[in-house]
């Protein structure tokens, strides 16, 4: 339940970090979407055992979080805290995977490490992309650009709906969870019975919401579309941002950055 | 379980996606023809709910760990496949925004295996089978356990055959699946119980609620979600073994050949998949460039690296390269690493001056 | 102006559970009037009010709004005419933001944009909430999220507003300030609540419900100094007409 609490209360400081006006948070939300989503498949379209050439990407995220004011560290901890999976399925690849790939002087790496850093490297750029979309623009912006972009307006706004009760519902659930904590004694009155009739009573208060929601729509003039007043209009900046982003993403992806810097020096020195 | 974006190639990510955006689509398109619009808000509030209701949780006896709400089923039960599959799409969605479950490209796949098997497959064709249309409790227990458990299993194959389709891992299907499915099992029964007792609870409070969802549309036609499911799958299936194909010409090579007489199948080039397969191929300039060092490294031992570097391509195939190059592969490493920080922090503190 | 008028006879409703909850209610309200519906936890204050403007059809008697009896038909002009203020402003606050939220009953107007702009700020202005407007509705507080809840409907124009417990959960000066704000309104009002010091400072009439019937009504200083009828519908006398002891001995010396 803790962790659960403090997960909620982080959607309120995501949502509290979107609402700052930076340079990044002033920017069309398609082209902050679009442009995540092209850093997204460009890292995950390198070969497995790559490293290095994963590595410029960093560059995305570090000034993205500098221009949009958001702090490195706290992103940096949603980010462990989403590790687990990806921990778990990569380890395997050490174990598996054993033959050496790498000799760095005396020691050998094998394919397995290789591959597990890389995958672990991933995981870190593609969730930092996600998490600096939504710190940085905020879900009702980001529902908007999905509407506009052709999304189907049901799903819009259920979403907008799902994002707006979540904060109402999950307060209904934390009373009913604490009212059952304190009345619990060495683990009694926590087992399954106990919880389905919470849960049931949980449900049965949301339809009753769901109802009275439905009523204060009807009562003005709700007739089965809700109309999102919100012109969107795409700046220079915005086309700016996108096609220097994603020009950056290609070359970045076309040419092993550090092994140029490295061979470049190397060469200097010799 | 939630797919990782770390653990999935893009091209299955990209099919992923675009069955998700079919499904999505379709289900918007049902739920406006069939269902009325009016239960737009209540989709939402009951997704919160899945949300909320997560919260609580309860002990599982002697095991001293706690399970709770998973969602799909109970949602199908209430609001019918349709509005179901929108809704765990859309819980999936802030899942992987806010609390960086899965991930963006990945969330095609997690919508497909948490929304599309338990609300088109598991509620459609196994829970409203065994349920029918006078629910007793007897039968409501029976049809979420086997429903939900199914379903989860469904989803967990999916992972599995998702993570080995994009080809970063190095578990073999087997021992993935074997890893996989026991653990789904128990998710499954857990989630079993936990519909049906929520389910019975508010069928007994309000029968009319849980009888609603059998006069939804779904069964009219509860033949055309199957049909059109099969169909995506197809698509998605093309998709990953044309993708598949590519990358290792000499593994599936041959049994493409055999099906379709073509060297390769051609990804369909329209909507999503389309630019996502666009998109991949313009990233992707040189296709194959690593996937054969793994297989030969495996084999071959590691003296063979001077002759698999001439075989791979130059500026990716630092990790088959001699310790010479290496050394300058850590050192630009650094370096960039290095450079971004510094970038970094200036950003920072340009920003906090102009500001301050 | 006769579309002020609302007018209700031998009105009934069963909930699907069989819950009888009105069982032949008839008043009739003219314009400008401001009108207190009293009575005990489940009277059937709520579902009388639902009524008013068609979140609820009638299953026997009739509603009339202005010169039109309340039916399908009529829904959307009845809509228009009535605007209802929920007891939970979150059931209200529906929107992502403030804004959108009272931009809603505008929109599904059909009006055009710089008009539901023009009205938005005009709504929020009037409850001096204009400085929300940008905020998401989850982060108001109680009082906030009220006098939002408000705008919501004032941007509709109603002509007659009608309030289910619009004091219920506000601190004594958000209260205060509430009243003052509904002082200042000439639509005709018509308020459901327990708070009969605010029906005191508000309305010049009050029904009084018991078990889905008026058991009374009539202007609301008799109907409150009448302890009898108060003490049999489940409610009490406001402290100020109890000519509390506290407040005697503190004004005894002065008068
Ligand atoms: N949705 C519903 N389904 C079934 N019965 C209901 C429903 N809503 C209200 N009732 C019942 O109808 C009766 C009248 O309820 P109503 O909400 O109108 O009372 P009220 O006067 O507003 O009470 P309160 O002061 O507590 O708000 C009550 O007996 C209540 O239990
Ligand atoms: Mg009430």
């Amino acid at each position: 339940m803790g962790h659960i609490e403090s997960s909620l209360l982080n959607i309120g400081y995501l949502e509290t970090l979107s609402y700052q006006q930076t340079p990044l948070h002033r920017l069309d939300p398609r082209v902050k979407l679009l442009t995540t989503l092209v850093f997204i498949v460009a890292v995950v379209s390198f070969g497995k055992y790559e490293i290095t050439g994963l590595l410029p990407f960093i560059f995305y995220p570090v000034v993205l979080m500098a221009v949009g004011n958001l702090p490195p560290g706290y992103l940096a901890k949603k980010i462990l805290l989403a590790a687990p999976f990806a921990f778990f399925i990569g380890i395997f690849n050490p174990l598996l995977d054993r033959a050496v790939l790498v000799h760095l002087g005396p020691i050998g790496i094998s394919g397995g490490w290789v591959s597990f850093v890389s995958i672990m490297i991933r995981f870190t750029l593609t969730v930092s992309a996600a998490l600096i979309l939504i710190a940085g623009t905020g879900l009702n912006a980001v529902c908007l650009a999905l509407e506009k972009m052709g999304a189907p307006r049901s799903f819009v706004t259920q979403l907008l709906f799902l994002y707006r009760y979540i904060f109402v519902l999950t307060d209904e659930a934390l009373r009913l969870a604490r009212a059952r904590a304190l009345r619990s004694f060495q683990g009694r009155g926590m087992g399954f019975k106990v919880f389905s009739s919470m849960i049931g009573q949980l449900l049965l208060r949301t339809l009753d919401r769901a109802r009275r929601i439905h009523l204060a729509m009807l009562s003005r003039g709700f007739d089965g579309k809700i109309h999102l007043l919100r012109p969107l209009h795409l700046h220079g900046r915005d086309v700016a941002f996108f096609l220097g982003w994603s020009g950056l993403f290609v070359l970045m992806r076309w040419f092993n950055i550090p092994h140029l810097l490295g061979n470049t020096i190397t060469e200097l020195f010799r | 379980m939630h797919m990782a974006d770390a653990l999935i190639s893009p091209a299955v990510g990209g099919a992923m996606w675009a069955a998700t955006a079919g499904l999505t689509i379709y289900s918007a398109k049902k739920l406006k023809e069939n269902v009325d619009e009016h239960i737009v808000p209540l989709m939402g509030v009951l997704g919160a709910f899945i949300f909320a209701a997560q919260m609580i949780n309860f002990t599982i006896p002697a095991t001293g760990s706690s399970g709770h709400l998973g969602g799909g089923m109970i949602l199908a039960i209430l609001l019918g496949p349709y509005a179901a599959f929108l809704v765990m799409a859309s819980v999936l969605t802030i899942q992987a925004l806010f609390f960086a479950d899965g991930g963006l490209l990945a969330l095609g796949c997690n919508i497909f295996n948490l929304g599309f098997f338990p609300c088109f497959i598991a509620y459609s064709f196994i829970y409203k089978k065994i349920v029918g249309e006078q629910p007793t409790r007897g039968r409501i227990l029976l049809g979420a356990m086997v429903a939900a458990i199914l379903g989860l299993q469904m989803g967990a194959l999916g992972v599995v055959l998702e993570t080995l389709f994009s080809g970063n891992s190095e578990l073999p299907f087997s021992t993935f699946l074997l890893l996989m499915l026991p653990i789904h099992l128990g998710i499954g029964i857990i989630e079993g119980l936990v519909t049906a007792a929520v389910v019975t609870f508010v069928w007994k409070a309000h029968p009319e609620i849980v009888t609603l969802a059998p006069s939804s549309p779904a069964k009219a036609h509860s033949h055309k979600p199957l049909l059109i499911g099969l169909a995506l799958f197809a698509v998605v299936a093309g998709g990953m073994l044309s993708w598949f194909a590519s990358t290792h010409p000499d593994g599936l090579e041959w049994s493409i050949k055999g099906v379709s007489g073509k060297e390769e199948l051609d990804a369909p080039q329209e909507g999503v998949h389309g630019a996502m397969a666009w998109i991949q191929e313009k990233l992707a300039f040189l296709p194959d460039y690593d996937f054969k060092k793994p297989e030969e490294a495996k084999e071959g031992m590691a003296g063979k690296e001077g002759e698999k570097a001439s075989k791979g391509k130059e500026e990716e195939s630092w990790p088959a390269v001699s310790a010479g190059k290496s050394l300058a592969g850590i050192l630009g490493a650094a370096l960039t690493l290095l450079m971004a920080g510094a970038i970094g922090f200036g950003l920072r503190r340009y920003y906090s001056h102009s500001k301050g | 102006m006769s579309h002020h008028l609302v007018e209700i006879n031998h009105l009934q409703y069963t909930y699907p559970d069989g819950t009888s909850a009105l069982r032949g209610v008839s008043f009739r309200i003219t314009h400008g009037e401001a009108v207190a519906i009293i009575g005990a936890n489940g009277a059937g204050k709520s579902t009388l009010l639902l009524q008013l403007n068609g979140c609820l059809l009638p299953q026997a008697g009739t509603v009339r709004i202005g010169d039109l009896p309340l039916n399908k038909e009529t829904l959307s002009y009845v809509r228009r005419t009535v605007g209802m203020v929920f007891q939970d402003p979150d059931d209200q606050l529906f929107m992502p933001l403030v804004h959108d939220d009272v931009a809603f009953g505008p929109l599904n107007l059909g009006l055009p944009p710089e008009e539901v702009e023009e009205r938005v700020v005009s709504a929020l202005a009037t409850v001096g909430a204009l400085h929300l407007k940008d905020r998401p509705p989850y982060r108001l507080s109680g009082g906030e999220k009220r006098a939002v809840a408000i705008a919501s409907v004032l941007s509709m124009s109603p002509s007659i507003l009608v309030m289910d417990e619009p004091t219920s959960s506000l601190d004594p000066q958000t209260r205060r300030q509430l009243i003052q704000l509904l002082k200042t309104f000439n639509h005709t009002l018509i308020i459901a609540t327990h708070d009969l010091d605010l029906v005191l400072d508000l309305c010049s009439r009050t029904i009084v419900m018991k078990e889905g019937l008026i058991v009374a009504d009539g202007p609301t200083l008799e109907i409150l100094q009448d302890e009898e009828l108060l003490h049999s519908s489940g409610l009490e006398k406001p402290l100020r007409l109890q000519g509390c002891p506290v407040c005697q001995a503190r004004s005894g010396p002065a008068g």
